[in-house]
């Protein structure tokens, strides 16, 4: 098992490293990585002194190398725009991101998992056509177009919830409702149709003809199996949703990492577009390895493969 | 002694996109304790769903239990609810399934597995509950019982699986025990001790056995009687010895002599004229007339009733006419 | 709860007429093979179609509503937009970059992810292994993280919007296929290829990949409906189709500030991304149905 997440743990390192390396090219071969660091009034007295203070003027695996030694240690340069060091800007926002996605997924997961399952028992009658129904729409729907009006009208006409900002439980539930409908959508599929291909398996059939409860049957015996599938699109879930996330941020002006990347995209700010793209991967690097550690502890035959 | 279980004009239907099949369509029999009756026919000949009517686990919506009655010790389970039917199972009817490979669910451990039965029936728990599901997996003879229980089913043997199926049947121990071709995925030289194994079984809890097979070998070596199967209706039934020696019913005798016979005259080998029935669409009298080497009028234009041919033998065909 | 009885008598409460089951393969989805050759002709023949240009801007025309709405007229039957361009055409026009974008970037991944999928499932082994741990750790990577940094670094622009999902995309194709393949080599047909003397080449294009193509087809009509939401979402936050060209993700950015005033400006294209998403999804779904059920984890 050590052996398991310890090689996955390498995977993600490898893939982080590949990741700055792109990062790091594209940067300097799309021209002159200055332009894109030093403000428009800037003279070729200060590029000249720039190149030499950024150390743009060594040989290229030595700016690499140091280009990653600071990143690990979240140094990432000035914002253009705010004039503040990146790190602080990330420090500030990503807590809000993070706590929104967690509130989105918690949320999702609640509603997915029930719903999935019992889509899956239920075959055929209302709460299965009414499920599959979400599900088509959920993943038709274009977020961003979901959050405009839920914006302009939740929040501007009805006035039932605010529109913008972080200000407090109440704030979090337009955005996080936007955020997770794909999800919600996605996994419940997902488990509606595991859980289909479980129920008919030979194993739930004895656990019938054993006399188990048939509630246990479902929520027991069936459903552990089901989730196996599910898991294993977890992580990409995840990355869908990182890339909602930063669409709901931007609508909803959710003070999240997600809103600064908007705010970089639209300023050129590639300090700040570089912090993000890194951090976001390290993250999303994380939650995979915790889903593959997950499908480890659930599937006993990825744990003990003979 | 009154049989165990008596299974009455049974039938049960299924709903398929070519249209409505009987796949059980009028069974009866009986089956007493310590004695094995055999369930014999060809894919589709309603086999297991007359076993799967009897603990009502027909697979839902397609099929439907239309009529009959099954008397488990006297009481009609037909007539039961679905919560005394989960009640019912596993404590009072046990059954073995075909694939030892799918019968186990992958993510729980072998304990787990056996310990739910036998948590369930006798209420215990604990380090009395640990002792007894490891006796159960010794009584089906499995070595080192304490450590397999740890074991998940995927490191386990096929045979292994079986037996642990095998405990997990007998765990309450039941009245009757239905095993579903318990052997046919198995190698060869397992099949043999498993039945031997069965057959302990049943003598140790008195168990009434129903055994599902297409295999008139195993048939001869475990079965007391025997009932042959042919498009949801059973055609024959009788001793072991009796339809061996002679069968009555032309099917019966075409299944025997499909056998090839180690030492007898080189001839072509026998085969059953004609395809297995649409069971969808079942011609009107005898559902084997099309295919019946001994075929009559009457044989299209009526199906036959039950007609004793000897003691003990029964059969559905027109060239025995009632004493 | 499946297997539940009415209590009491069973009999007579199992009789009640069994139904038929439903038979999806029969109910072929003909609203969304309409919706979509309808999209598809729009954006074909759109220079011939004597739509209004999309790119004219018109200060004066500003905000004009539908056709069906107090102030609008026939000229612009869906109304125009903050610059006065006219919605009809321009929703027209973006069809072509949506339909362009979703086609090119799933053929392009769809193309790149079966070969690699092939190759790993016909060698095995290590070469397996390792293409396996790249695809793992492509799939999970964001999409719009990488258009973020091609956008900020190349600038934004169509080819960008391809190569971004594109790049991310194959890797879903490379697993099903592979898997698809695993299935395949063990069946008799593969052994008798070997012996007969085929090499891998041989063997890679003329019995393994034909046997692929039904899972491909549904795969590649799944993908086409969430590529053109991606590119949407990434053309919404300036990081895909760069204005002036009309982009349905564009323009309901521009439209945004307006969804309560001028609500035809966001709704519209909104409304196109839904049709044609869902047409595409609903079609994917009946051909899974139809070829292979198994795949239904899709």
């Amino acid at each position: 098992m050590i052996r398991f997440v310890l090689s996955r743990l390498l995977q993600s390192l490898v893939a982080l490293a590949i990741l700055s390396v792109v990062v790091f090219i594209l940067a300097r071969a799309t021209g002159d990585p200055l332009q894109l660091i030093l403000p428009m009034s800037a003279t070729p007295e200060d590029y000249a002194e720039a190149r030499r203070y950024l150390g743009l003027d060594r040989p290229y695996l030595a700016q690499y190398l140091s280009f990653v030694g600071h990143a690990v240690t979240g140094d990432f340069g000035m914002s253009l725009r705010a004039r503040r060091p990146v790190s602080e800007l990330i420090r500030e926002r990503l807590p809000n991101s993070l706590s929104l996605a967690a509130f989105a997924m918690s949320v999702s997961l609640a509603i997915a998992f029930p719903l999935g399952v019992l889509a899956a028992v239920k075959k055929g009658t209302g709460v299965d056509r009414a499920a599959q129904v979400i599900a088509v729409l959920g993943q038709s729907l274009p977020t961003f177009w979901v959050a405009i009006v839920l914006v302009e009208f939740v929040a501007g006409r009805l006035q039932w919830l605010p529109a913008a900002g972080n200000e407090g439980f109440s704030s979090y539930i337009l955005p996080g409702f936007t955020l997770g409908w794909f999800v919600v959508a996605g996994m419940m599929r997902l488990l509606r149709s595991a859980m289909l291909e479980v129920l008919d398996s030979e194993y739930v059939k004895l656990a019938r003809v054993k006399g188990v409860v048939e509630g246990k049957v479902v929520w027991v015996h069936a459903l552990k199996n089901a989730l196996i599938p599910v898991i294993t699109f977890a992580g990409i879930y995840f990355a869908i949703l990182v890339t909602t996330a930063i669409v709901v941020e931007t609508v909803f002006a959710w003070p999240g990492i997600g809103r600064l990347a908007y705010e970089g995209i639209s300023s050129r700010d590639f300090p700040v577009i570089q912090a993000v793209v890194l951090t976001t991967a390290a993250i999303v690097a994380v939650v995979n390895l915790g889903v593959d550690c997950l499908y480890a502890v659930i599937d006993p035959r990825i744990r003990y493969a003979r | 002694m009154p049989p165990v279980i008596e299974v009455r004009d049974l039938h049960t239907h299924l709903v398929t996109r070519w249209g409505t099949v009987k796949a059980v369509d009028g069974v009866s029999f009986t089956v007493s304790a310590r004695e094995t009756l055999g369930l014999v026919g060809e894919s589709g000949s309603g086999k297991s769903m007359t076993c799967l009517s009897i603990v009502r686990l027909v697979p839902r919506p397609a099929a439907r239990i239309v009529g009959g009655s099954v008397l488990l010790d006297g009481e009609d389970l037909l007539t039961k609810t679905e919560q005394e039917m989960q009640r019912l199972r596993g404590r009072k009817v046990g059954m073995i399934l075909q694939d030892p490979m799918s019968s186990l669910n992958p993510v729980f451990s072998i304990g787990r597995q056996v310990r739910e039965p036998v948590s369930m029936y006798h209420g215990l728990r604990g380090r009395a509950l640990q002792e007894r599901a490891a006796g159960l997996l010794a009584s089906v003879r499995i070595p080192s019982p304490a450590e397999r229980l740890r074991a998940f089913p995927h490191q386990l043997s096929g045979g292994m699986r079986q037996r642990v199926v095998g405990a997990m049947a007998i765990a309450a121990p039941p009245r009757l025990l239905i095993a579903d071709e318990p052997t046919t995925s198995l190698d060869l030289t397992i099949q043999a001790q498993y039945l031997q194994l069965l057959e302990e079984l049943q003598e140790k809890h008195g168990l009434a056995m129903i055994f599902i097979t297409h295999n008139l070998g195993i048939v001869s070596k475990i079965c007391d009687r025997v009932a042959v199967m042919y498009a949801g209706r059973i055609v024959e039934v009788g001793p072991v010895r009796r339809i061996f020696q002679s069968p009555a019913h032309p099917y019966t005798r075409a299944l025997l002599e499909s056998i090839p016979r180690l030492g007898a005259r080189l001839g072509r080998l026998t085969a059953i004229e004609g395809q297995p029935p649409d069971l969808a669409r079942l011609p009107t009298g005898c559902a084997f007339a099309p295919r019946c080497p001994h075929v009559m009028e009457r044989c299209r234009a009526e199906a036959p009733p039950e007609i004793t041919v000897a003691q003990g033998q029964v059969t559905r065909c027109w060239l025995h006419t009632p004493a | 709860m499946p297997g539940d009885t009415p209590g009491g008598g069973l009999v007579l409460a199992e009789v009640a007429a069994p139904t038929a089951p439903a038979s999806r393969s029969r109910n072929v989805p003909y609203v969304s093979l309409g919706i979509i050759t309808v999209f598809v002709l729009l954006a074909v023949l759109a220079p011939l179609l004597g739509l209004a240009d999309p790119f004219n801007q018109s200060l004066r025309n500003r905000f004009k509503p539908p056709v069906w709405e107090e102030g609008g007229s026939w000229t612009h039957p869906l109304g125009t937009d903050r610059l006065g361009r006219d919605m009809l055409s321009r929703i027209v026009w973006g069809s072509r970059v949506s339909l362009a974008a979703g086609v090119l970037t799933v053929l392009v991944a769809s193309a790149f992810g079966a070969a690699v999928g092939l190759v790993a499932g016909y060698y095995g082994g290590q070469v397996d292994t390792a293409l396996m741990r790249m695809t793992d750790a492509t799939m999970s990577f964001p999409v719009i993280l990488l258009a973020l940094i091609l956008a900020v670094t190349v600038g934004p622009s169509f080819t960008n919007v391809v190569v971004a999902i594109a790049v991310i995309l194959w890797a879903r194709y490379a697993r099903v296929i592979r898997g698809q393949v695993l299935t395949l080599m063990h069946l008799d047909f593969i052994a008798q290829a070997r012996l007969a003397g085929a090499g891998a080449w041989r063997i890679i294009t003329r019995h393994l990949f034909p046997n692929t193509l039904n899972t491909l087809v549904v795969l590649v009509t799944l993908q086409i409906g969430y590529v053109i939401i991606v590119e949407a979402s990434l053309s919404f936050l300036g990081a895909g189709i760069p204005p002036p060209t009309p982009a349905w993700g564009s323009m309901i950015a521009e439209g945004r500030e307006f969804v309560t005033s001028a609500w035809w400006v966001s709704m519209f294209p909104g409304l196109a991304i839904l049709l044609v998403v869902l047409a595409f999804n609903l079609l994917g779904d009946w051909l899974r149905d139809t070829f292979d059920p198994k795949l239904r984890q899709l």
